[in-house]
């Protein structure tokens, strides 16, 4: 469903971020990019939806090259594609249900948007959605008033009602503890199980990727040096993606400022 | 940083030597120029008047001593003028200054190359006017009244708030744009998702900070006759009527009081 075709970003530095990336994701699988700071995992998501612009190679979504689209289908694209962020990029002074239904931005004209007039469809999507991650009670709460993994779960909602083919997932859990981590990372393998949904989930913590997805890539610097499944990351293996000075990326950041309870 | 062996010590000072003379020759020069400059001064100043100025302070003091109460009267149409020409002057401003505001912010700009060197220059040549110049210039354009009062605010008023509102465009948090982008977004709805509701608090901040500024600006703005309380108070100081006068600047101390309480006011609410 998604390929990828000899992707390259060159930084105007001169960096190379991707080198030659060839990747195939086929419908409903859910994969883990694992790899160090700096290999080159968020600049691979960004180039398939393009926040990023590739220097060469081609995305292909459902045989469509993303990169040659210009703005206004490269608009109707991005629809098909769900983002979420690390540090959950919800709009702090809107309400949940505004940041939920910005979801549906793609779809609606700009003064509907304006004017908050969304299509009573959308905002019944919004409230199943919202019940589904257990947070129908705070729908007209402000953004900034929750915390991380209530955050998080807002963030979900709004790439879902997208309705998107895919997942793009950008370190989901680098900010949150471990405990919500893995009910976050549940809740996304879950919901892109109900859906038939594609992701690829970008996450740092190898023993977390490892227990909720089937498919592990592992890159480095810029370069795919593993892909397979999870029980194949031998010790050996993860010195080849991280080398053996970085061990300590793999393991798990704990963040004291997020409250297990909060979460809940 | 320089550092002497002693007797097996290490002593360190500051400067060294020569740093030290270099210095002190400096604090030398400065204090022979302030010396000369002063002897300039004080041969081109009329000593007699500057004597004289506690005596004259006193006798206006005294004249203007009780303020002619009953003249506030006629002081309430001048006041309602001078408000008015501050806040539909900074109303004018805000209005012209998002548009220039989000065409200088290195991040929202169409161009860096063309386009935002003629926003600055729009906020730069705004604000190094002062809005007396401004009143005079347009009264001779426009003719005298409360009009080009308005006009002088708002043109002098552009500048500030663009800068202060393109500097707030430039620090917002670029994740929220993006993951407004994500969705499918257009430029607009990327705009009035991601962008506005980040630098909405600074808006408000800045439109009623500029209100406040305003009403001072305003004041002054009837002595080139550009209308409000300024009217007055040039034709008080014209007749020498200082009773009238201290009124005035009652007034206008009253006026200037209200408005730092209601702009303070609306700034903590935001913040």
């Amino acid at each position: 469903m998604l390929r990828l075709q000899k992707l390259t970003k060159t930084y105007k530095t001169g960096d190379q971020a991707l080198k030659a990336i060839d990747l195939e994701v086929p419908k409903g699988q859910v994969l883990a990019l694992i790899g160090p700071s700096g290999a080159g995992k968020s600049t691979m998501i960004r180039c398939i939806n393009r926040l990023v612009e590739p220097t060469s190679g081609g995305v292909l979504l459902d045989d469509v090259d993303l990169t040659k689209l210009g703005s206004g289908a490269l608009r109707k694209a991005r629809r098909e594609m769900g983002m979420i962020f690390q540090e959950y990029a919800l709009v702090e002074r809107l309400t949940v249900m505004e940041n939920v239904l910005s979801g549906r931005l793609g779809y609606v004209g700009f003064w509907r948007s304006f004017l908050r007039r969304y299509p009573q469809s959308d905002v019944d999507e919004a409230f199943r959605l919202l019940d589904r991650v257990g947070l129908l009670h705070m729908a007209d709460k402000r953004a900034d008033e929750l915390s991380g993994g209530q955050r998080q779960r807002v963030g979900i909602c709004r790439a879902l009602i997208q309705n998107p083919k895919l997942l793009l997932v950008d370190e989901p859990t680098a900010s949150l503890d471990p405990k919500t981590s893995r009910q976050i990372m549940r809740l996304i393998t879950e919901l892109c199980q109900e859906r038939g949904l594609a992701a690829i989930i970008n996450i740092h913590d190898v023993a977390l990727a490892q227990m909720f997805v089937p498919r592990v890539v592992g890159l480095r610097f810029g370069e795919i040096v593993y892909d397979g499944l999870p029980t194949g990351l031998t010790p050996e293996k993860l010195t080849e993606i991280y080398g053996e000075e970085d061990w300590e990326a793999t393991i798990e950041k704990v963040d004291e400022d997020e409250d297990v309870e909060a979460a809940e | 940083m320089p550092v002497l062996e002693q007797n097996d010590t290490q002593i360190w000072r500051r400067r060294t030597t020569g740093q030290s003379l270099v210095r002190w020759f400096g604090w030398l020069l400065g204090v022979a120029v302030f010396v000369y400059c002063w002897q300039f001064i004080s041969e081109s100043t009329t000593w007699f008047f500057v004597w004289d100025a506690p005596r004259i302070a006193n006798d206006i003091w005294t004249r203007a001593t009780p303020p002619k109460w009953d003249y506030i009267t006629q002081l309430g149409r001048p006041i309602w003028d001078t408000l008015n020409i501050a806040t539909l002057g900074t109303i004018i401003a805000l209005c012209m200054a998002v548009p220039v505001a989000f065409l200088a912010a290195r991040n929202t700009t169409p161009s860096t190359l063309f386009i935002r060197p003629i926003a600055l220059l729009i906020i730069v040549s705004t604000r190094s006017i002062n809005s007396l110049i401004w009143a005079l210039l347009l009264i001779a354009i426009i003719g005298p009244g409360v009009f080009a009062g308005v006009i002088a605010i708002a043109i002098r008023s552009i500048g500030f708030c663009a800068k202060l509102l393109y500097e707030a465009i430039e620090e917002i948090d670029h994740t929220q744009v993006e993951a407004i982008t994500a969705t499918g977004a257009s430029r607009w709805q990327v705009m009035a998702y991601g962008i506005v509701p980040q630098i909405l608090p600074a808006f408000a901040g800045i439109a009623v900070f500029r209100w406040d500024i305003n009403i001072r600006e305003s004041t002054v703005l009837g002595l080139v006759g550009a209308g409000g309380i300024g009217l007055q108070l040039s034709a008080s100081l014209n007749v020498l009527a200082w009773p009238q006068v201290s009124l005035i600047l009652i007034v206008i101390l009253v006026a200037v009081l209200i408005s730092e309480w209601v702009s303070a006011k609306v700034r903590g609410a935001i913040i």
